[in-house]
């Protein structure tokens, strides 16, 4: 006999149920966490090591650094000074709540303020994976173009903060702020905004002081 | 792109609710997917035929129902599907918009042999 049986179920239910898993856990420890993405490039692991040299001694920070491969980048947060894991996605593009609940395993909560997650650089995949932090932040670079929030919208509509990198680049390429920020305005009313330099420095206090706040 | 691992979680979904009803054999699942959701029919398809070998899945067809990406806009309340380049109001030009539909990605339902 055929039938048909109703389910109505997020294909990422799975997912989501682990990321609120990996929520409690940090929660329960007292660790704030954020979510960085962006595309390749844009300064994800250039921000986090200048923000852990600025915050080390006020914050316990741990980085968990997804790449497809190689240690690079958690060898760079680890030298900054903060602690780092490592994870290697095998290829996928995105991190997942499985992959940070494994990383969750290899850090002793207890003994950090704050966890900055480190996604895979690209402006796609990982908008669909929550991961269980308490805040994404993107970084959107200046030589990427003005185009990005048009092009990458639901990267550009879940996150809860906006870093604008490489604003010392401005006056040497073409990058419409306006047009930019009319873009965000639309999928993304009111996000807060970091417009920075992780090379000269600017901008970067604000940044900070946002961070140091999370953290305490 | 991340076809795989999401295919993977539809089978995981589709077996345990056929599971469940001790189905025989799955037929149909009807998806519903939004445009916005970024995830490619073809893809998943390729994807499904693989992961289902074995499985009370195997062989089942994949119904996809697309889902337009509709905009409401908060000043003039205009409804309005937006071109691929902008999505601010297609009537009045305000950017202050809300997406009300077109980031589904579910399974609505299964084709079950008891």
């Amino acid at each position: 006999m055929t039938q048909r049986i109703p389910i109505v179920e997020n294909i990422f239910s799975a997912n989501e149920q682990l990321a609120s898993e990996n929520r409690a856990r940090l929660d329960e420890a007292h660790v704030f966490s954020i979510n960085i993405m962006a595309s390749p490039g844009a300064g994800k692991t250039s921000l986090i090591e200048n923000t852990i040299k600025k915050v080390s001694g006020k914050l316990r920070l741990a980085v968990i650094d997804g790449d497809i491969a190689t240690s690079l980048d958690a060898d760079r947060a680890s030298a900054a000074g903060a602690i780092a894991v490592q994870i290697n996605t095998g290829g996928e593009c995105h991190l997942d709540a499985v992959m940070v609940s494994a990383a969750l395993q290899q850090l002793n909560l207890y003994e950090i303020d704050l966890l900055i997650v480190e996604n895979v650089g690209n402006l796609v995949c990982p908008a669909s994976f929550q991961l269980g932090t308490h805040l994404s932040v993107l970084i959107a670079s200046i030589p990427e173009g003005d185009d990005k929030p048009y092009k990458y919208p639901g990267m550009y509509r879940g996150v809860d903060a906006l870093v604008i990198n490489k604003i010392d680049l401005l006056p040497y390429v073409p990058f419409n702020m306006d047009y930019f920020k009319r873009g965000v305005e639309i999928l993304n009313p009111g996000v807060i905004t970091f417009p920075l330099s992780c090379r000269t420095g600017e901008g970067m206090e604000t940044w900070l002081d946002w961070v140091l706040k999370l953290g305490r | 792109m991340h076809e795989l691992s999401v295919t993977e979680s539809l089978l995981e979904i589709a077996l345990r609710h056929a599971q469940a009803a001790q189905a025989k054999r799955i037929n149909t699942l009807y998806l519903v997917i939004g445009q916005l959701s970024s995830i490619v029919d073809d893809s998943v398809q390729f994807y499904w035929d693989i992961v289902t070998k074995g499985t009370l899945a195997e062989g089942a067809q994949l119904q996809f129902q697309r889902i337009p990406t509709e905009m409401v806009c908060l000043d003039c309340l205009h409804r309005y599907t937006p071109d691929k380049e902008d999505m601010a109001c297609s009537s009045c030009g305000g950017i202050h918009v809300k997406i009300v539909a077109g980031e589904e990605f579910r399974l609505e339902a299964l084709d079950i042999e008891t």
